[in-house]
């Protein structure tokens, strides 16, 4: 347990505390998980900004995230290089945008972002499939599965181009008012 | 590069300017913000398209690989050109120049998106600009997607400079949008960005403080003692955690824990529970510093104890009935006695009216709020008939984190989705008459068994409460019939889940608002009769034989109501989810556990509450025995949740049930309540031998009298006194601000019909303008190839 005057500076402190929505003790606990995922990687010491990134599959073997069938697209949404390597900024971000005080349309982008397997910034059938066989855990047959993103994409597509562009998506999220409880990862 | 870049720079701000939807086709400036670097310079968007007819250019392969449905209509033709592989290059151009493909562009988000997709961080553009392969990822935009695909290789690098120098200017636009800001705007503004966590932190250092590296608050303190700046850093802290609930890290642990087995509609159960304990706390601490305090300090003189026997504990006679637990214990008196309260007397009597009311007027106001903004937050403008898209990708709890939640969460939605799967397909099933005379026959029959039983438990309440009158000073007798009552408010749920059983509902949300109202008619009733009895009988009468004081004894039974249902609570949590999980387990061999009833516990929840603010004029420390049991419960629900049950399998929409759980607590019970503790102060005569009220005609005679005395000893509250009465005795006060209110409610609920009239056009118009805009597509296409017979499909190297 370190003194924080060791992990950060005050002005980094405040820095992070001004730019997501974690307080300082919630960032310092942050620092602590990210640095228990991989000790000898993970320096102590975060005062001259190292350089540190952690893979994929240490990250997805948190346990706020191991059973999530999305874990993969969630950690790649975040990295800068898109193959799922954070560095702790990233790591910050990601759990700041799935907190609890994070808006509405914060984490429409983002989760327009998750659910957009092939990165085209449309939702086409295909990424539905994929999130659909993802929810269902392979319960539903081949075509239920078609059914179901056909009327999906018929439902939300306000534009008729059959894919969702982001603007359906948002609008489609701010009918449901579950979403803010549900896209929700404690930490 | 200079030329393009002073236009880019006037592009740039023409775009930020292009926000209405309506201008009529694309400017020239933000089209060629786009095409620039592709089209060379070249001008107008008619000239390029008129190029593109004439000579030949690429079209993409005829290779379908699209999957687009032929819902539109069965012409063929139509279907291909439709293909988005097929479409020419110029009709592609045409499509990312329209209006509605920029729209996401003009907002700060979308800018913001922008900017981070273009990847404009100092230490990386050269980098960037160096590659000459941009990956596809970053490269993407949001609005114009098959632009990459026109460009050529070596125009790449083009777009990567011109598009990092825009994303520079983007950036820059930001930080001048924040700085016009004030501080706590800006950084919530800030914080909702989406860009990466470094690109926010280098806005921020531009933007807030261009020499100062402290945060934004610490720049404004003056002072630099160590005092101050603690003081300051709490302060930001508190402003920077508005929410009121993140505050409180009371069961924070356990919450998550539950919420990782459980799912959202569990917890909020639980966080419904906290939220009560936090207004009992309210409450008790209230009338604890006004009330109690002082008159445990200074005890009345004719105060004498009689010995004490823990059976007392639970009946509240004997000891109990003459301690401060009891409106008994108050006298009237006014303490004079130490110095602060020479000046101004404190009167037990008028503290007593005061606490009461001011802590149920506090409540009110925390109620009220919390339940617009949860109402606010469910509220839903639109009709939903969207339901399946919903499902598909907000249903998915991120909280759940254990393995066999998720498969069961996983069971959930897909039986969610085939349900809906088949409602769609198969439609309104066609009943024959036999069958829809059957079900409400059904019905019919399982209401009338519903209300006959409500029927009898609350004549059998009415009765035995005649009856226990006359067998007052037993112990056990007095339990019975708050046993009696709880034991109904057992019972009966099980009776509902029958008939709701019988009933079939067809959508579960219909069967579970369907069981809460029948529950909810139930307490209704039970309690009113009980406060009929109460107020109507015991307190008119007030038989001596009964009890000398009447308030007391009323006070008493609300105690003891209180104590059997958390009693019977506790039974019920120990053999009925416990012994029947072993019972299911052991002896009937299977693995299914019970699962918990969310509605059901809700309610039980909100019966305790009632049954405290109806007892708090009664018995002042009723909130601190409701604190202890909302304690006590949340650990035995915790546990035997842990232990005993499994997650449910229906739905449950959170969000809206909330907001259903907080409107009940506060239309039946709190305004129930505030009810009776209104009738009880302004109408009942308090009895003559006990309490703070003794031989006046009401309890709010205690205020008035007060107010007489007050006026002698200090001018402000003269005045203050005078303005009340004034306010008061003239009728004209109340109807004019409720006039008023009643006038801006309305006018508020013709605002939003007009509103949502206004969005159901525009829905229409979106619609329109989709159809036109594939009638258009088809027409290019058509004009494109009758133009170009010959041209050759070559493939899309890039």
């Amino acid at each position: 347990m370190g003194n924080k005057q060791t992990i950060f500076t005050d002005e980094q402190l405040d820095a992070y505390q001004d730019c997501t929505f974690f307080t300082r003790k919630e960032i310092l606990r942050l620092h602590s998980r990210y640095h228990e995922l991989a000790p000898h990687l993970v320096p102590m010491d975060y005062t001259n900004e190292p350089d540190c990134k952690l893979p994929l599959a240490l990250i997805v073997d948190m346990p706020e995230l191991k059973e999530n069938p999305f874990r993969n697209r969630i950690v790649e949404s975040f990295s800068e290089d898109g193959m799922g390597n954070l560095s702790f900024n990233e790591f910050v971000d990601m759990f700041s945008v799935l907190s609890e005080m994070a808006p509405r349309e914060l984490k429409a982008i983002y989760a327009f972002k998750i659910y957009d397997y092939n990165v085209d910034n449309y939702l086409c059938k295909e990424d539905l499939e994929k999130t659909l066989n993802k929810l269902t855990k392979e319960e539903l047959t081949p075509e239920e599965v078609e059914l179901v993103c056909e009327k999906a994409i018929e439902e939300a597509d306000l534009d008729g181009d059959n894919k969702l562009s982001y603007t359906d998506f948002e609008n489609m999220i701010s009918r449901a008012p579950d979403f803010l409880s549900t896209f929700h990862i404690r930490i | 590069m200079a030329n393009g870049g002073s236009v880019s720079v006037d592009i740039c701000e023409e775009d930020y300017d292009y926000q209405n939807l309506g201008e009529s086709g694309p400017s020239r400036g933000s089209f060629q913000l786009f095409k620039e670097p592709a089209c060379n310079g070249q001008g107008n968007p008619e000239d390029i398209q008129m190029e593109m007819f004439t000579k030949n250019s690429d079209t993409s392969d005829s290779e379908s690989t699209s999957s687009s449905s032929s819902k539109e209509s069965s012409n063929g033709y139509q279907v291909r050109s439709l293909q988005r592989n097929n479409w020419s290059s110029a009709t592609r151009k045409m499509l990312s120049s329209m209006p509605s493909r920029k729209t996401g562009l003009h907002s700060s988000t979308g800018m913001a998106v922008r900017a981070r997709q273009t990847c404009a961080l100092p230490k990386h553009q050269t980098s960037s600009r160096d590659s000459l392969h941009i990956p596809r990822a970053t490269q993407a935009d949001i609005t114009s997607p098959e632009f990459e695909e026109i460009s050529t290789e070596d125009e790449a690098n083009n777009l990567a400079g011109s598009g990092l120098w825009c994303a520079e200017t983007n950036k820059e636009q930001l930080v001048s949008d924040l700085r016009g800001l004030s501080e706590s705007e800006g950084m919530r503004k800030l914080r909702a960005m989406p860009l990466s966590l470094a690109d926010k932190m280098e806005i921020r250092k531009h933007c807030f403080s261009p020499l100062a590296k402290n945060s934004v608050i610490n720049r404004n303190v003056p002072c630099h003692n160590l005092p101050c700046m603690y003081l300051s850093r709490m302060w930001r802290h508190c402003r920077y955690t508005p929410r009121f609930s993140t505050s409180l890290k009371l069961w924070n642990s356990s919450m998550k824990k539950l919420s990782g087995r459980y799912g959202t509609g569990v917890l909020s159960y639980f966080t419904f529970l906290r939220t009560l304990l936090f207004i009992n706390l309210l409450f008790f601490i209230i009338t604890f510093l006004f009330l109690v305090l002082p008159q445990a300090i200074h005890p009345p003189p004719d105060s004498h104890r009689t010995s004490f026997s823990w059976i007392e504990l639970l009946t509240g006679i004997g000891y109990l009935s003459q301690s401060l637990m009891f409106y008994g214990y108050y006298s009237n008196i006014t303490i004079k006695a130490t110095s602060i309260t020479s000046m101004v007397p404190y009167c037990i009597p008028t503290a007593y009216v005061f606490t009461t009311t001011i802590s149920f007027f506090t409540i009110c106001i925390i109620l009220v709020y919390s339940m617009s903004k949860s109402f606010g937050k469910s509220f839903q403008v639109f009709k939903s008939d969207g339901n399946l898209s919903e499902n598909v990708f907000c249903s998915w709890d991120f909280k759940v984190t254990k393995k066999p939640s998720i498969r069961l969460q996983s069971e959930k939605i897909s039986t969610q989705l085939k349900e809906q799967l088949s409602e769609l397909t198969s439609g309104e099933e066609e009943r024959t008459l036999m069958q829809r005379f059957r079900n409400f026959l059904v019905h019919v029959a399982a209401w009338f068994i519903c209300l006959a039983s409500i029927f009898f438990s609350a004549l059998g309440v009415y009765l035995l409460s005649k009856k226990a009158i006359s067998k007052m000073h037993q112990n056990l007798d007095l339990l019975f019939m708050a046993a009696v009552v709880s034991g109904f408010n057992l019972l009966l749920p099980g009776i509902f889940n029958f008939c709701a059983w019988i009933e079939k509902h067809n959508s579960p949300s219909t069967r579970v608002y369907v069981s809460i109202f029948r529950n909810l008619l139930l307490k209704i009733s039970i309690i009113g009769v009980l406060c009929y009895h109460w107020l109507g009988k015991i307190a008119v009468e007030q038989d001596p034989q009964v009890s000398k004081c009447w308030e007391n004894f009323v006070g008493q039974e609300l105690y003891r109501l209180l104590l059997m249902d958390f009693i019977f609570t506790v039974l019920y949590t120990f053999l009925g989810e416990f012994v029947w999980r072993i019972f299911s387990q052991k002896i009937l061999r299977k693995n299914r556990k019970p699962v918990f009833d969310i509605a059901r516990n809700v309610l039980e929840l909100v019966y305790g509450q009632t049954l405290t603010w109806l007892g708090v004029l009664f018995a002042p420390l009723l909130p601190a025995v409701q604190i202890a049991k909302l304690f006590v419960l949340f650990y035995m629900k915790k546990n035997s949740l842990l232990l005993n049950c499994q997650a449910s399998k229906k739905p449950w929409r959170a969000t809206r049930m909330t907001t259903v759980f907080i409107a009940l607590l506060f239309f039946p019970s709190f305004l129930g309540a505030a009810v009776f503790v209104a009738y009880t102060v302004w109408i009942i005569k308090p009895s003559s031998e006990c309490g703070p009220f003794r031989n006046l005609t009401n309890m709010l005679e205690s205020v008035k009298l007060w107010a007489d005395r007050m006026k002698d000893y200090h001018q402000i509250l003269s005045w203050l006194i005078q303005a009340y009465n004034a306010f008061t005795d003239n009728p004209l006060f109340l109807f004019l601000p409720s006039g008023v209110f009643l006038l801006v409610i309305y006018f508020r609920i013709q605002v939003v019909d007009g509103q949502r009239r206004i969005i159901r056009r525009l829905e229409k118009q979106i619609d329109d303008e989709g159809k036109d805009k594939k009638f258009l597509i088809t027409q290019l296409q058509y004009l494109y190839e009758e133009n170009n017979p010959n041209s050759s499909h070559r493939h899309r190297g890039r």
